[in-house]
């Protein structure tokens, strides 16, 4: 028993002292800045930088490679705090969210049967997606899935971005077939949630809340050039970005025009005429 | 399409109803329950036999496992909020495996212990039906033999005859000295065991019944059985006073009831027909090792196991080559 | 080369269904007041546009040219005006381009090409501009242009030319009937085809379930030196790759085409059309479809302008008998479900097929259940049910190891699985991903 210690107690030893050795003698430098960025950056191993995580992301930090407004999950205040520990300079970046540019739900446009992958990039392979509209939100959650923040919800068929959730990632952009989500500055409420380049009375038939074009909005911006209209189609001048009160103002016929917030809450749903 | 006017008796589909998926459009009609439930249908001679050996006592233990594994399966559905799978035919299947695993006088309690081990542990902790790597119902009696060595190797001994009382223990024909049990017992079922092991015959027959519906590769039987009959048939000749004759070997114990219904269970197998058959030998050549020189009588279970845990290598080194395939070492990319 | 087929591995036998239409002869449909000509209708790049709104033009006149070389011109299905150029319900459940067409009645033939009756002693290459200059692509479903096919690059010999006339898909029977109410041009043109491609024969495949196209063939394939060769039932018979190993043994390596392996495979109804452009001097702008399936009232075949909508194909059919479930265009295997009747007839449309709701397959997402059934009946080689899991938790890369480019996409698989599992279109989707993911690499 006593030999069974004194053996196993030596033995242990004797490797903690060669760890302890090795350790020492095979040390690799590390600048210890990285470690200091890393714990100053978020965690959330996104990938919206660019880099794999947050850790490699801090390394380019330190090494002068990347900046830290790079990164996309951190407020302005994270980046003049990493800044300021680094002792550089930290530019001023405008916080972005992302945008689903639909708001053709499973209630206001014309679906066909689908039988199949219920995933968006599956089901874009049959009959496009078998939404009326070609444009249109498919509604199966690809985006959904590819957000780490939870910050997209799948509401009646249609994905709805919560724009307080939202750190700007982009991590959903690449992912959607019909490439409906696009980043915009978080300061910016309005929105046209319609992407369809179709005439109007074609929109119309098979999606109640499309844009149709009819400029209501362009003319209650009056002489500001809030809204762009492109086609058959009307767009938020993210340049000259519209007041909030503007949605109210131009009463859209059909509701594409929205407030992203009063959107994510399900402001909108019913309200279709 | 204003078309209807000329032709208003002529109805045509309304593409509302029309459902769009991708292609094929049919299907060969087979599907999960229909494969299922002619698992049961092949396992109902045995069952049958079981029930003529061991009296009610058997009728009683089968449908304690199964009902326990339906019970507990669908119990386990709600509580992760999964819908019900009893339908698929699957839990009942594991019930009366894990039924003709054990024997005629195993009490309740165990047999309920068992259905748990083999769907909780087996199966649903995996993710349930398909994901499961180890066959549950080896899982459960394997647990049961580690846990419960006693009850689980207390055999019954057979009486023709359904209104059996007193029960009788008796020694699986292994675990007798050669020459002790007679063949023609063998066959019919008239030997000590749980209940699956009793009756060759109709182990036979489901087996054959399995094979005409193809719902197990033949390449497993028949390399299981195969191997154990020439490793078993070798130990023989070499030493006929310990060994049983490899035919005894073959027809008593677990053997058929593995080969024929364990070791095919497709999720735990491999899916390529020369995967089956290296899965089937390695089964057969685990056994033969086991029952000549381990410790335990039989060694079934433990073989198949062991080949569960093989199954994802014995599939990747199976892969086929692919449709006009040319080896890189001529300059292609494969 | 021996005379016995060999046969491929794997393969489906669904119940082929082709008695509802295999005695039908061919039927000319009526002209319609209006056609949609879809502007895309090869693989490639689409034609360019050589009319405009209100133009008017005569049968078989230019609407669109080649764009490129893989690309082939469009011409028009009857003479009247220029109706729109607008958007119409596409095969693939988007709008694509279309022309519409309001015809005059007239049907009147523009300036045709000129007949080349003499075309044993006319230059490859004159036949070759002919084939394209007509439009032709293979008109069994893919839609590749046919003249690329007859163009093999520099260093590439082609020594077998061979005819599919296979038909390996259930329920289609278009090319049955065109085998053999028009085994002279179908022979004709395989003896064109091999004339561009400077070979002396022709082998026509087909499925030993059609044996009085075989024999019909037969009767006339020793005029031209052309030979025609039954095969075993099994589908996918009629898929190239399957197809040139029936008849030579060659296995087409995964990534390569019959080009690497010296055969071209040309489609029977593409042959009796490359025999009209020659001989007659007709451009691409009708073709022969089978409308069938159970609830069909009256299946038949159909000589249809390219451009014929199938709503009006299912009138001249007599509708239908119940709600089908599945409206495609192609046979059940491979064909394209619809979901609008505004669809028009193309260049590959071999068939208007209607599938009941008691045969209609319903995929769930059901585990797999490792049965292995998938991997036996690939004629492919590959491993569907791995691969399928792969898709599913998105590592395409691991798709790819597992050569899921190989798929052909002939759906035995999914035929096969117990566990209904939408196999095909994960590889589609798997097939997507890793062409885009090569795409970034360049």
């Amino acid at each position: 028993m006593i030999a069974a210690i004194v053996s196993v107690g030596v033995l242990g030893a004797l490797l903690g002292v060669i760890i302890g050795v090795v350790a020492k003698a095979f040390a690799v430098e590390v600048d210890e800045r990285i470690e200091g960025v890393g714990d100053l950056l978020p965690g959330a191993n996104c990938g919206g930088c660019g880099y794999a995580g947050c850790a490699d992301f801090a390394k380019a930090v330190v090494g002068e490679t990347a900046t830290p407004d790079q990164c996309p999950v951190c407020s302005a205040e994270d980046i003049s705090n990493i800044a300021g520990y680094l002792g550089i300079v930290a530019e001023e970046k405008e916080k972005m969210v992302a945008v689903v540019r639909c708001s053709g739900n499973a209630s206001n446009t014309v679906r066909s049967l689908y039988n199949g992958v219920r995933d968006c990039r599956s089901a874009v392979l049959v009959a496009g997606g078998a939404k009326g509209c070609d444009y249109g939100c498919l509604g199966f959650g690809s985006c959904a899935d590819a957000c780490p923040f939870g910050a997209i919800e799948i509401r009646d068929a249609l994905a709805i971005v919560h724009p307080e959730l939202c750190v700007g990632c982009e991590n959903c952009v690449a992912v959607c077939p019909k490439n409906l989500i696009v980043m915009v500055p978080a300061s910016v409420d309005v929105h046209v949630y319609c992407n369809s380049p179709e005439k109007g009375a074609a929109k119309r038939k098979v999606c109640k809340t499309a844009c149709i074009a009819c400029r209501k909005c362009v003319k209650a911006s009056g002489e500001e050039d809030h809204m762009l209209v492109d086609g058959f189609l009307v767009k938020t001048n993210y340049d000259n970005p519209p007041p909030t009160d503007l949605v109210e103002a131009s009463a859209c016929p059909t509701t594409a025009l929205r407030l992203a917030s009063k959107h994510a809450a399900g402001g909108y749903e019913g309200v279709s005429k | 399409m204003s078309d209807t006017e000329n032709t208003p008796t002529i109805q045509m589909p309304d593409p509302a109803k029309l459902i769009v998926s991708n292609s094929p459009h049919i299907h060969s009609g087979q599907n999960i329950p229909k494969i299922m439930f002619t698992v049961v249908a092949a396992l109902m001679p045995a069952c049958i036999a079981a029930v003529l050996f061991f009296g009610l006592a058997a009728i009683e233990v089968l449908l304690l496992c199964t009902v326990s594994c339906v019970v507990i399966e669908e119990g386990w559905n709600k509580l992760v909020k999964r819908h019900p799978t009893w339908k698929d035919g699957s839990a009942i299947i594991t019930g009366i495996l894990l039924g003709m695993n054990l024997n005629a006088g195993t009490p309740w309690w165990v047999c309920i212990l068992g259905g748990f081990l083999a769907i909780i542990l087996g199966k649903q902790l995996y993710g349930g039906l398909g994901y499961n790597p180890f066959n549950p119902v080896l899982v459960a009696r394997v647990g049961l033999l580690i846990g419960f060595p006693e009850i689980m190797t207390t055999w019954d001994k057979p009486e023709l005859g359904l209104m059996k009382i007193d029960a009788m223990t008796a020694a699986t024909p292994l675990g007798l000295a050669p020459g002790e049990t007679f063949f023609s017992d063998v066959l019919l079922g008239n030997i000590g065991g749980c209940l699956g092991e009793t009756s060759a015959i109709a182990l036979l027959i489901g087996g054959v019944i399995l094979l005409a519906f193809k719902l197990i590769k033949w390449e497993v039987p028949l390399a299981f059985l195969g191997s154990v009959f020439v490793i078993t048939g070798i130990a023989h000749v070499v030493s006929p006073e310990t060994v049983h004759s490899p035919f005894i070997h073959i027809f008593t114990g677990g053997l058929l009831l593995g080969a024929f219904f364990m070791a095919t269970d497709m999720v735990t197998s491999p899916m390529t027909r020369k995967g089956a058959l290296i899965f089937g030998l390695g089964c057969g050549v685990i056994t033969s090792v086991i029952r000549l020189w381990g410790s335990y009588p039989e060694g079934v279970s433990f073989a198949i196991l062991f080949m569960n845990a093989l199954t994802p290598l014995i599939d990747r080194a199976t892969i086929k080559k692919p449709f006009g395939y040319i080896a890189p070492a001529k300059g292609e990319a494969a | 080369m021996s005379d016995k087929p060999r046969k491929f591995k794997g393969g489906v036998h669904p119940n082929d269904s082709k008695a509802l239409s295999a005695t039908k002869p061919i039927q000319e449909a009526p002209l319609l007041e209006s056609y949609k000509v879809i502007m895309h209708q090869n693989i490639g790049g689409p034609p360019e546009l050589v009319v405009k709104k209100g133009d008017t033009v005569k049968k078989g006149d230019l609407l669109a040219k080649a764009s490129g070389f893989v690309s082939v011109p469009l011409h028009a299905p009857t003479s009247g005006t220029i109706k729109a150029i607008d958007k119409c319900a596409g095969p693939t459940g988007i709008h694509v381009p279309a022309i519409e067409i309001t015809a005059d009645g007239e049907d009147e033939w523009g300036e045709a090409f000129a007949p080349i009756a003499d075309w044993k002693n006319t230059d490859p290459a004159t036949l070759k501009q002919r084939v394209w200059d007509a439009g032709i692509v293979g008109m069994g479903g893919a839609g590749f242009p046919c003249h690329v096919k007859l163009s093999p690059p520099e260093g590439k010999t082609i020594d077998t030319l061979i005819l599919n006339g296979a038909e390996c898909e259930p329920y289609l029977t278009a090319d049955h009937r065109i085998m053999l109410e028009q085994a002279e041009e179908v022979v004709l043109g395989a003896a064109i085809l091999a004339r561009i491609l400077g070979l002396k024969t022709a082998i026509i495949g087909i499925e030993n379930n059609k044996p009085d196209a075989i024999a019909k063939l037969n009767e006339v394939a020793g005029k031209y030196n052309v030979r025609v060769q039954g095969l075993p039932v099994n589908y996918p018979q009629g898929a190239e790759k399957q197809l040139i190993y029936a008849i030579t043994g060659r296995e087409v390596s995964p990534g390569k085409l019959p080009m690497d392996v010296h055969c071209v495979v040309q489609n029977v109804a593409s042959a009796a059309a490359v025999a009209g452009a020659v001989i007659k001097g007709r451009p691409s702008i009708e073709r022969i479809t089978t409308v069938t399936g159970k609830p069909v009232v009256q299946p038949g075949n159909w000589k249809f302008r390219i451009g014929t909508p199938i709503s009006k194909a299912l009138e001249l059919v007599g509708g239908v008998s119940e709600q089908p479930a599945k409206l495609l265009l192609g046979g059940p295997m491979m064909g394209i479900a619809q979901n609008s009747l505004d669809v028009t007839v193309m260049k590959n449309t071999s068939g208007i097929l209607l599938i009941s709701a008691d045969e209609v397959s319903f995929y769930t997402s059901e585990p797999c259940i490792r049965c292995g059934r998938c991997v036996e009946c690939c004629p492919m080689s590959i491993l569907p049910a791995t691969i399928s899991q792969a898709v599913e938790n998105k590592r395409f890369d691991w798709a790819e190891e597992l050569n899921v480019m190989n798929c052909i996409e002939c759906g035995s698989c999914s035929y096969v699985c117990p566990s209904h599992r939408p196999l095909n279109q994960h590889f589609k989707r798997a097939k997507i991903e890793i062409q885009a993911q090569l795409r970034k690499k360049k």
